[in-house]
């Protein structure tokens, strides 16, 4: 089968590679019909990603039909048309049946690297790297996916791909985000970063009762899409300093809640050598760490941070002190996308949900080298690209 | 018969402190290896298993041991880890009581063969395509709770371990704890051996412990082994 193959930064290539096959019990062999490139894959894309090898099969949100099952899946049958979470659960562990996927205790078979730096294992996720589980990724043909009998989510057949894709990762990542601040009837709520994925915690705050949302971010268009899809106030960065702005929009307060949905550069893997080159890198490459500390500034007294950016190892100088004083309170994860797709996915048949407004592009799967450039480099207009295979 | 049982009672009374202070220690679990550093973990597995008797060869070993080390020999290599499972303890000490099952999630294993309710015999895969082998007795086995275990005498590797289930707290399942004990013989085979658990047996142990809670808890041990990608 063709698939998406990363080479080394910034190098991704479409190969011929072997087709999946059922390795386990409870895995299904999937036909890919469509598959986003997600902003965190954007990480992997520019080699800030540890633990990712070359040869690697990468991306995580998808959706197609069920071509084979293993004899562990009883309730799925080929020819079923299925959305996939993007974090891999078991659905048996004692964090999965707590509706917590994303820190699954058996879904990653190289656990130990992870173990050793963060203390404990989390959740694999497809085609994210060797430490989340070296499991193969989604911008392929055709895509093993283990655990099957769970989280997996039938849809039916009468809408198209766009509307249902981004259950897999982008709108449970947003809507999670929302969750995670606990939003009480009258509250402003303020979004760092305007893709996909702030887009849907945009959205999903207002869904939530927030009173007034304001998007964060440097592309007009994005902040365009903001205005129009997410009916939220919107601040570009790059004009105006965005902690006074947030102030002057707040009364003076700050913002009840704050949500980094910037999709941050995973901070390298722990070994300290490895830390102090990226470290370099990150500082040339993006500011991210420092919508951490805009956002830590920026909070009203005893508000919420809700991070749902990836991170993945140290970040340098964060002001604790004002975290303290102010006493926020610190709420983030990978989202446990089985938690909530089966209610998002009621929202969009129900009409109270229209995701397909982030696609701006549409390609054939082996224009994959091209659309992760113009994604990068913010060309054309570029928020969401969905590959067809 | 006064005095003799007067001497019997004097010599019985700090063995069975002993032994109390090694039950303590292998039914709490905390720094188990910390507290067998004088002695080998069989002896005191012996020692907990049999009594006051077996003691004495255990702190024999301990002489043996330093023998050893004062000529240069490999140390033994200690290994403990635990893992919470979420099921119960009637159900992982069922499985792993049957000896046979080990290999399907302890990979540095090639097979056990389990010879009668006390001897099995276990072969394990050494590096560079190589075995070693040993028969091995249980030494102590509470239903639910705890089994030990030790390679008899004139084993390829002098080897050793228990394994302990106690619930966790809350709903959490049960905790699985782990202590294995390695001798490495002297000789050509010693290089072959010192590596049964790899560079870094702690990591090793963990990697088979986590295996063996996947196998218990979805039914499958997740793997990436065969799966397609892009390298040549
Ligand atoms: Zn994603
Ligand atoms: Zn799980």
């Amino acid at each position: 089968m063709k698939a998406v193959c990363w080479n080394g930064a910034n190098d991704v290539r479409v190969q011929s590679v072997p087709d999946p096959t059922i390795l386990n019990p409870r895995d299904a062999i999937i036909k890919i019909t469509s598959t986003a490139i997600c902003g965190s894959d954007l990480h992997i894309y520019g080699g800030y990603i540890p633990t990712v090898q070359q040869g690697d099969i990468i991306g995580h949100e998808f959706m197609g039909e069920v071509v084979e099952v293993g004899k562990g899946v009883n309730n799925l049958k080929i020819g079923d048309r299925v959305v996939v979470p993007s974090t891999i659960g078991c659905g048996n562990c004692n964090y999965c049946q707590r509706d917590m996927w994303s820190l699954c205790d058996n879904s990653n078979p190289k656990g130990w690297i992870q173990e050793k730096l963060f203390g404990n294992i989390t959740s694999a996720i497809y085609g994210y790297s060797h430490m989340l589980g070296g499991y193969a990724g989604a911008q392929a043909e055709y895509i093993r996916v283990p655990f099957a009998d769970v989280g997996v989510v039938k849809v039916p057949p009468d809408l198209p791909d766009e509307m249902l894709l981004f259950i897999s990762d982008a709108i449970p990542t947003g809507y999670m985000g929302a969750e995670l601040c606990d939003i009480q009837p009258g509250d402003t709520v303020a979004v760092w970063g305007c893709g996909a994925v702030g887009q849907f915690a945009m959205i999903s705050a207002y869904m939530m009762g927030a009173e007034k949302v304001i998007g964060i971010d440097r592309f007009p268009e994005r902040l365009e899409m903001a205005k129009k899809f997410a009916k939220a106030e919107v601040i570009n960065y790059e004009e105006v300093n965005a902690g006074e702005a947030l102030k002057e929009m707040t009364g003076g307060r700050g913002p009840d809640a704050c949500i980094d949905a910037v999709g941050l550069e995973a901070h390298g893997v722990g070994l300290e050598d490895f830390y102090d080159q990226t470290k370099q890198k990150l500082r040339l490459e993006t500011d991210r760490p420092h919508v951490l500390r805009e956002m830590m500034v920026a909070c009203r007294k005893g508000g919420t941070l809700s991070i749902m950016g990836v991170y993945g190892g140290f970040v340098d100088k964060i002001p604790l002190g004002a975290a303290f004083n102010k006493g926020l309170t610190f709420r983030m994860g990978q989202m446990h996308g089985q938690k909530y797709m089966h209610s998002l996915l009621q929202m969009i048949l129900d009409g109270k949900l229209d995701p397909s407004f982030v696609v701006t592009h549409q390609l054939p799967l082996e224009q994959a080298p091209h659309a992760y450039h113009i994604f990068q480099q913010k060309k054309d207009n570029c928020i969401k690209v969905v590959l067809k295979p | 018969m006064t005095s003799t049982s007067g001497d019997k009672s004097s010599t019985n009374q700090p063995e069975a402190s002993e032994v109390e202070r090694w039950a303590s220690l292998i039914g709490g679990g905390a720094m188990v290896l910390m507290g067998l550093r004088q002695g080998s973990l069989r002896g005191a597995l012996t020692a907990l298993a049999g009594g006051g008797l077996v003691y004495q060869g255990a702190t024999k070993q301990s002489t043996i041991q330093k023998a050893q080390e004062a000529i240069g020999l490999n140390q033994p290599i200690k290994v403990e880890k635990t893992v919470t499972i979420n099921k119960s303890a009637e159900e992982l000490y069922r499985f792993w009581h049957d000896f046979e099952n080990l290999p399907t999630f302890m990979k540095h294993l090639k097979s056990v063969k389990v010879y009668d309710e006390k001897r099995s015999h276990w072969i394990a895969n050494a590096p560079l395509d190589n075995t070693v082998e040993w028969d091995a007795d249980i030494l102590e086995d509470r239903e639910n709770e705890f089994i030990s275990w030790a390679s008899v005498e004139g084993a390829d590797v002098d080897n050793s371990g228990f394994v302990r289930f106690k619930k966790a707290p809350g709903d959490r399942g049960t905790e699985v704890k782990v202590v294995l004990e390695y001798n490495p013989p002297g000789g050509a085979l010693a290089a072959t051996v010192a590596k049964l658990f790899g560079e870094e047996p702690e990591q090793q142990i963990g990697d088979e412990l986590r295996r063996f809670k996947m196998l218990m808890e979805a039914g499958e041990i997740a793997t990436t082994e065969g799966q397609p990608s892009g390298r040549k």
